[in-house]
């Protein structure tokens, strides 16, 4: 890649600027800024819509009282039990059974707060149903 | 008292920690030179590691083995520990930070508040260096940003215990001890050798060139095997392990490249040059191929750029990687 190829597609990084390895005019390796890469960029955005739509399908459900609003926390976060086990100290198939709206229901107060801490929420948000999927407030 | 640290922006988290590390302890070293003498490039396909449903593709060596080779081969002293507890892992790092020694350390990317929220992803095996505390914050010198950033300690003890795949169970390491003079030369050929054995001769088929020949026939098969949509997924992935995740496959190809151009400057042999030349055009193919790959996704593909032409493309950058690598074997082989 020539030093004047570099690509300026602004599109994911918050005006922050990556640096990547290029040739300049007489042929020596140097360092350039880059502001992000078309490609790179399209492919990013496909797995931000994969991830939207899957948080607004588990919404669905949650709203539908198939599954438990632990579930849409879950989702928000891309966690699945496994990895949402790891961060409870919890095996997977507790979580698993907490992520049904019955068991979710008869936890413990304790139980809530521990959940909810991981995802940086209050343990009354954690139980709320909210009306409409929001992944862009995860970024505090 | 404010410490200061050498930061330096770099195109990896990996190398830039260790060039930036070397710097301050009296070493001045590229992160170019560190990816090659840690015989950074590589390729695996490795479909049966799953992330979030699809294949994993690595362009470079497991986390951290960078690090450990480049230490090794410099012969430089370095102190390493991973811990049960957050809070012993961090009294541990306000040690060394009592003393003046920057920490390098393993964090998970998706707690980390200074990352572009874009960006944040459960990808555990990101390096940084923390080089000081004011107050309750740390200052921290993450390779891939402009400048260095505070990162709350909360945040921070939450990135060094991030669970999933690579969980970094708040590994953190620094620099004890440090030649006087690095001898570059020989540790470049074991670097070098290093490479041509991974991507050459591992006999497992989804590791090196061959690896790259099989992924490409399994592209061909994506859109009958996995139907269009999911194929499109699938593609969108690769292309994302390539020019994403940890700096991408054509990325690493220019990495390398300059660490060939410096390497033909230290051992004096205008070859290296010449194959440093090479090994960029071979990145470009890699970037032919992401070009091509985000038309399929856009649905904007033109006339004969179906996945048997995305196909030949990693065909040919597997037969130059493979016949490049062939030559420049042999040239560390000499005596």
């Amino acid at each position: 890649m020539q030093k004047n190829e570099v690509p300026q597609d602004e599109a994911l990084f918050n005006g922050m600027r990556e640096v990547c390895y290029a040739v300049d005019d007489s042929g020596r390796y140097v360092l350039a800024e880059s502001a992000g890469w078309e490609p790179a960029n399209i492919a990013n955005i496909q797995a931000w819509e994969v991830i939207r739509s899957e948080v607004t399908a588990v919404l669905c459900k949650v709203r539908a009282g198939e599954l438990s609003p632990l579930a849409y926390q879950m989702a928000r976060h891309q966690m699945n039990a496994k990895l949402l086990s790891g961060y409870a100290g919890l095996f997977c198939w507790q979580v698993r059974r907490h992520l049904k709206p019955g068991p979710f229901r008869k936890l413990k107060a304790a139980q809530l707060t521990r959940y909810a801490t991981i995802f940086k929420i209050s343990a009354e948000e954690l139980c709320r149903i909210p009306e409409s999927s929001e992944i862009g407030d995860i970024q505090r | 008292m404010n410490p200061v640290f050498p930061h330096r922006q770099t195109a990896h988290c990996e190398t830039g920690v260790i060039a930036n590390l070397l710097t301050y302890h009296g070493l001045p070293l590229s992160e170019a030179m560190a990816f090659g003498i840690g015989g950074g490039l590589f390729f695996g396909y490795l479909p049966f590691i799953r992330i979030n449903g699809l294949p994993l593709t690595t362009f470079r060596t497991a986390p951290g083995s960078i690090f450990n080779r480049v230490t090794k081969r410099l012969g430089i002293g370095v102190a390493r520990s991973t811990f049960r507890d957050s809070d012993r892992a961090m009294a541990a790092l306000d040690r060394y930070l009592a003393q003046g020694v920057p920490v390098g350390m393993q964090a998970g990317v998706y707690w980390l508040p200074y990352f572009p929220p874009a960006l944040r992803f459960h990808f555990n095996a990101h390096n940084l260096v923390v080089y000081g505390k004011r107050g309750d914050d740390y200052l921290i010198s993450d390779p891939v940003l402009g400048e260095p950033v505070v990162c709350a300690a909360a945040d921070l003890a939450r990135a060094r215990f991030a669970q999933g795949a690579l969980a970094p169970k708040g590994k953190m390491y620094c620099i004890t001890s440090v030649p006087k003079q690095l001898d570059l030369a020989p540790a470049i050929r074991q670097g070098i050798r290093e490479v041509c054995r991974y991507m050459l001769s591992v006999p497992f088929p989804l590791i090196g060139t061959r690896g790259i020949r099989y992924l490409a026939n399994q592209v061909e098969r994506w859109p009958a095997k996995l139907g269009d949509q999911r194929a499109i997924l699938y593609l969108g992935n690769q292309i994302r392990m390539q020019e994403e995740i940890g700096t991408g496959g054509a990325g690493f190809r220019f990495i390398f490249a300059a660490f060939l151009q410096e390497a033909a400057d230290i051992l004096g042999d205008g070859q290296f040059l010449e194959l440093s030349q090479r090994m960029t055009a071979i990145g470009d193919l890699w970037r032919d191929f992401a070009v091509a790959g985000a038309r399929h996704c856009k649905g904007r593909a033109g006339q004969g750029e179906d996945f048997a032409d995305l196909s030949h493309i990693l065909r040919r950058c597997a037969a130059q990687e493979d016949a490049l690598l062939r030559e420049l074997s042999s040239l560390v082989r000499k005596p």
